[in-house]
Order: structure tokens, then C-alpha cells, then sequence
């Protein structure tokens, strides 16, 4: 329980660190970048070095490849839908979900199972 | 464009807004860490780049230009969808700064010491980001484009 509650907290404050850095910058194109930081990924990777060791979590970046492909993807669909699609924000945010679920579990599927 | 930093715009972040980043951002990291320990490590690391909050972010940035260009006594919707929109465009170069960021960490992890790779990792991911975003900006000085020559207004030949 208490792994969980660790997790949770390490997590949030590195996800909301890189969220507030972003929102500093100008312009928004550039401020962007933060939305794509590796916040989840140093707060995992940092704690599951130290429970199982470096060559599982080695393992999870090898996985993380095909997430951050899937998240790319799902930007750039993100950014059609609300340019050419006048979508809201939270609809096109939310229905692209579906890209990359499929462009991750593909990836993992094709290259990684 | 240059970049700019202003500390100010902090001031627009509500504490709710706070806590919403916090709550997805600790969530995901639990849902990535259950998953790595139900189905192993190979499924569990894709989650590690799950879009967790950027639903959330879009739609505050939507939102806080909209209330922006509303204070001015402007139409703010179609402003605040593209500032969604130039948000979501920046975190593509970030997008292939952390697919650059995953490799090191896959490739140098095991050989090397954990912090120096992470830490290195997190600065090819911000350097690798930013030049993807200078070249998207400065394309038409660094590639020798016409910016909007297809948009020229056409002579007419008779």
C-alpha cells in the first residue's frame, strides 16, 4: 500500500513540476514540448531501479519507445482534429485516445510480445 | 518567434488546476507501476508515455485563452482551440524527443549509472525537442522557403 502512495505522490509532483514549466514559456508551439516531458517515465524508471533493478526497468524504456511513438501520433492527430476539424479541446483530446491505444498495443503486438 | 519566459502567467493557474495535474499525473504512475507488476514490464513501459494529462492541459489552455480574448471583449473560442491547437503541435517535437529519451534509457541503462542516464536521457529529450522546434520555426531561413508562397496572389495573364 504504502509502494502505491509513493508512487502516486512522486508521480504527481513530477507531472505537475513539468506541466508548471511549461506553462512559463511563450511561445504556446514551444510551451507544447512540455506536454510530451518524461515526467511518468523519470518517476517510474527512478523507483523501479531501485525495487527490481536496472536491466527490468531497461526493459520498460525498450516499451516506452513504442508508447512515445503512439504519443506522437496522437499529438499530431490532436493538432488536425482542432485545426481542420474545429473540434473543442477536451473531444479531440479525449477521442484520439483511441490512436494510441492502437498505435501502442500494435507496436507492442508486431515488435514486442 | 523568440522564446520567452514569464513567471507571471503562473498567476492565471488556478489551485484546482494544480490538483487535477497532480491526481492524473500520481494516478498514471500507480495504473504504470500495477500493470508492469500484472502482465510485466514490456506492457507496464508503454504507459510510461500514455498522454495521461493532456486531455486536462489542452482543455486549461483553451480555456485560459478564451477567457483571455473575453476580457478584451474578443471572440475567444476559435483563439483558444488554436492555442489547444499550437500546444498539441509543440508536444509532437516532444514526442520524438521522448521516443529519443526511451532508447538511451533502453540502450545505456544497464551498462551505466542510473542518475547520469536518466538525467541524460531528460536533456537529449529537452535539446532534441527544442532543435526539432528552432528547425520548424526558422524552416524558411534554414531551407531557403518562400514562407506562404503558395498563397501569393497569382498575376493575371489575360
Amino acid at each position: 500500500m504504502s509502494d502505491i502512495v509513493i508512487r502516486f505522490i512522486i508521480g504527481g509532483l513530477f507531472v505537475t513540476a513539468f506541466a508548471l514549466t511549461g506553462d512559463i514559456f511563450k511561445p504556446k508551439s514551444f510551451a507544447g514540448i512540455f506536454g510530451a516531458a518524461p515526467s511518468v517515465a523519470l518517476a517510474t524508471l527512478g523507483l523501479t531501479i531501485g525495487k527490481h533493478g536496472k536491466d527490468y526497468a531497461a526493459v520498460e524504456a525498450r516499451s516506452m519507445i513504442a508508447g512515445a511513438a503512439a504519443l506522437l501520433v496522437y499529438c499530431a492527430l490532436v493538432t488536425w482534429l482542432l485545426k481542420r476539424d474545429h473540434m473543442r479541446a477536451l473531444a479531440a483530446t479525449s477521442s484520439a485516445l483511441t490512436a494510441w491505444f492502437v498505435v501502442a498495443f500494435g507496436a507492442w503486438y508486431l515488435w514486442l510480445r | 518567434m523568440r522564446i520567452k519566459v514569464d513567471p507571471k502567467s503562473l498567476r492565471q493557474t488556478k489551485w484546482y488546476e494544480c490538483a487535477i495535474r497532480l491526481a492524473l499525473g500520481g494516478g498514471i504512475t500507480v495504473i504504470a507501476g500495477l500493470l508492469a507488476k500484472k502482465f510485466g514490464p514490456a506492457v507496464g513501459g508503454l504507459f510510461l508515455a500514455f498522454p495521461a494529462i493532456f486531455p486536462a492541459s489542452a482543455t486549461l489552455v483553451e480555456s485560459h485563452e478564451k477567457e483571455k480574448k473575453m476580457q478584451k471583449g474578443l471572440h475567444g473560442e476559435e483563439r483558444g482551440r488554436d492555442a489547444a491547437a499550437l500546444d498539441a503541435a509543440g508536444a509532437v517535437f516532444g514526442s520524438v524527443g521522448l521516443v529519443l529519451f526511451a532508447v538511451m534509457v533502453w540502450l545505456l541503462l544497464p551498462e551505466h549509472s542510473s542518475w547520469v542516464i536518466l538525467l541524460g536521457a531528460a536533456l537529449l529529450w529537452f535539446v532534441s525537442s527544442w532543435v526539432l522546434w528552432l528547425l520548424r520555426e526558422h524552416r524558411h531561413q534554414i531551407f531557403g522557403f518562400e514562407p506562404h508562397a503558395k498563397h501569393a496572389p497569382r498575376t493575371s495573364r489575360g
